[in-house]
């Protein structure tokens, strides 16, 4: 075995990013001229065989319900025997991945690129592109050690299929007791999670007042896209802190970026500027997010955005 | 009680971001350097609130850095540190910082320590991770409340689409973000103060290096913005659709 992929579970389900992961270490084991493998900790009814379309020959499952709830100290330990043939192991740079990435890197002395956005270069050495300066720049960093570990960006990489059926391996091992108990899990469900969406509606302070949110939040239903705001939004409470985005916020890379309302402080557009496509609707011809946009309309959102939302209803055949 | 808190200079947020030296270093030529953000506005401020709660409450901050990281670190003291640390050396390799600070931390025998959830310069989230690792200790990431009664701690921490609430006993290490506590400005009697206290400088443990920057680059700069009449989103709406397939 070469390269092992952690494959992370919610609500039941293989997480769009780690399809991602999937995918990439896939590929980065056809550079290595090896196969790659994964592993699911915890109990779970989703199909893993599945992973085979996404270029997993084997999963390797742990499914004890002491791992159902999350502690990093518990399932490095597991990961890292796992782990004991791999020469590489990639992550989701979620906050899951986040939380044990660095965790096994420290235990096996294993070089660690977390937020990764490209396949690494095998040319000379093992090099991996990231992003640095909140999406404002990349280092090329190269990893030293033998054991390598890379976290995947979420919305960095694309998904490609391929014919596959993954074979199912029950890894057996001994599960440590955790030191950290979790009370509760408070999940916003049916929502679409912000960094893994496809589509992002944000709105700033220019929207007014919490009153005028159904603005964001239909041109969001209509679209299937997570909604997001500017940082003073969410300091003034009109929105919670979870949806934002920016230098001191989550930082996201979705296909399709609408802002609305917002000036495009470069301190936003820290967070926000790796969206494939940027929409800015500003009633203020020099708001600075023009210029970091690919389409944008000067007007009065009040006015625009009802309007838009009639237009992708047609375009949806819904009206 | 002792807790030590992990600060990192950080180019200002307005910085220009630009390299030198074959793009092998970052431009500094400048660049104002502050405290990172998450370090001072989440993970000092709640320390200092817990100092405030219960004053034998001892706050030691910890730097990896040249002695231009001084400014910063005495700002921090001006917030609210008592005592601070600098292992005199370049913060690079991520292994080789927490390595370094968990060296401090093994010594100084604290029942928490804190870092930022990530730098905004190198966004690595790693260090808490990994100084948790090498102490053995429980690590709780991405911490937006963080409450103590006696020895034990009870944390709410961002999951992706959610929070969770857990509980841990100290020692312990955490991440904090955005929740924990409120960005202050430090007062006139703080500025005096934070002169006289003790700024501690010690030369790094031998460490391996784990990772080293080869190059950075900047992303391709945008074609142009298209505008579209406000009278006629229908178009905007078409070209998402048609041009760019975004929907
Ligand atoms: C250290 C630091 C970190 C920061 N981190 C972040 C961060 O992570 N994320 C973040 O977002 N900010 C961050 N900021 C704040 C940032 O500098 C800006 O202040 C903030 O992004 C502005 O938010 P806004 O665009 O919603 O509001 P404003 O700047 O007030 O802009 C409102 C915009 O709405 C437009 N507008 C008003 N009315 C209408 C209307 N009817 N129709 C259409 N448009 C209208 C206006 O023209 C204006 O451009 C940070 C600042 C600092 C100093």
């Amino acid at each position: 075995m070469s390269v092992l992929v952690f494959i992370d579970i919610a609500d039941g389900q293989i997480k769009k990013a780690s399809f991602e992961a999937a995918c990439y270490g896939a590929q980065t084991a056809a550079l290595l001229g090896t196969n790659a493998e994964a592993i699911v900790l915890g109990t779970c009814d989703a199909d893993l065989a599945v992973l085979g379309q996404y270029g997993i020959s084997k999963v390797h499952t742990v499914a004890d319900p002491k791992l159902n709830h999350f502690d990093s100290q518990v399932y490095t330990k597991v990961i890292a025997e796992a782990a004991a043939n791999a020469d590489v192991i990639v992550f989701s740079n979620n906050t899951t991945g986040k939380a044990i990435a660095p965790r096994l890197s420290a235990r096996l002395k294993a070089g660690l690129v977390t937020g990764a956005v490209a396949l690494p270069d095998v040319s000379a050495g093992f090099v991996v592109k990231k992003s640095v300066f909140s999406g404002k720049a990349f280092a090329n960093i190269g990893i030293n050690s033998a054991k390598k570990i890379i976290a995947l960006n979420p919305n960095a990489f694309n998904i490609s299929k391929v014919e596959g059926t993954a074979e199912i391996a029950v890894f057996n091992t001994e599960i440590p007791a955790s030191a950290v108990n979790v009370v509760s899990v408070n999940k916003v469900t049916g929502e679409v999670p912000l960094s893994e969406a496809d589509i992002v509606v944000s709105g700033g302070r220019g929207l007014k007042g919490p009153e005028n949110w159904g603005l964001v939040t239909d041109l969001a239903k209509l679209l299937g896209a997570a909604t997001a705001c500017s940082r003073p939004v969410a300091d003034i409470h009109w929105r919670p802190h979870h949806e934002h985005v920016g230098q001191t916020g989550l930082a996201i890379a979705p296909n399709l970026y609408i802002a609305i309302g917002i000036s495009g402080a470069i301190q936003h557009l820290a967070g926000v500027n790796r969206s494939k496509t940027i929409v800015v609707i500003n009633k203020d011809p020099e708001a600075p997010f023009f210029k970091a946009a690919d389409y944008g309309i000067v007007g009065d959102a009040f006015e625009v955005v009802p309007k838009i939302i009639d237009a992708v209803k047609k375009l949806k055949g819904m009206s | 009680m002792k807790i030590l808190i992990c600060i990192s200079k950080t180019p200002d947020t307005t910085a220009k971001i630009a390299f030198t030296d074959n793009n092998t270093k970052f431009a500094a030529d400048g660049v104002q350097w502050i405290i990172n953000p998450y370090d001072e506005w989440y993970s000092l401020v709640r320390a200092i609130e817990l100092k405030e709660a219960d004053p034998s409450v001892v706050l030691h901050l910890v730097n990896v850095g040249g002695a231009d990281s001084e400014p910063i670190i005495r700002k921090a003291l001006a917030l609210g540190g008592d005592e601070a640390i600098r292992v005199n050396a370049d913060q690079s390799d991520s292994y080789f910082t927490a390595t370094q600070i968990a060296q401090i931390a093994k010594e100084g025998s604290y029942d928490l320590i804190f870092t930022g959830k990530e730098t905004i310069d190198y966004n690595g989230s790693s260090i808490g991770g990994m100084i948790a690792e090498i102490l053995d200790l429980p690590f709780v990431s991405h911490a937006v409340k963080f409450d103590l009664a006696g020895q034990q701690s009870t944390i709410v921490r961002e999951i992706d689409g959610g929070e969770e609430t857990v509980q841990a006993n100290l020692p312990l290490v955490v991440s904090c973000q955005k929740g924990m506590a409120e960005q202050r400005i430090p007062n006139m009697k703080g500025i005096m103060g934070a002169r006289t206290k003790p700024l501690k400088v010690i030369e790094p443990a031998t460490s391996e290096i784990l990772t080293t920057v080869v190059a950075f680059d900047l992303p391709p700069a945008k074609a142009g913005v298209k505008l579209v009449s406000a009278d006629n989103p229908e178009e905007l709406v078409r070209l998402l659709s048609e041009e760019a397939k975004a929907i």
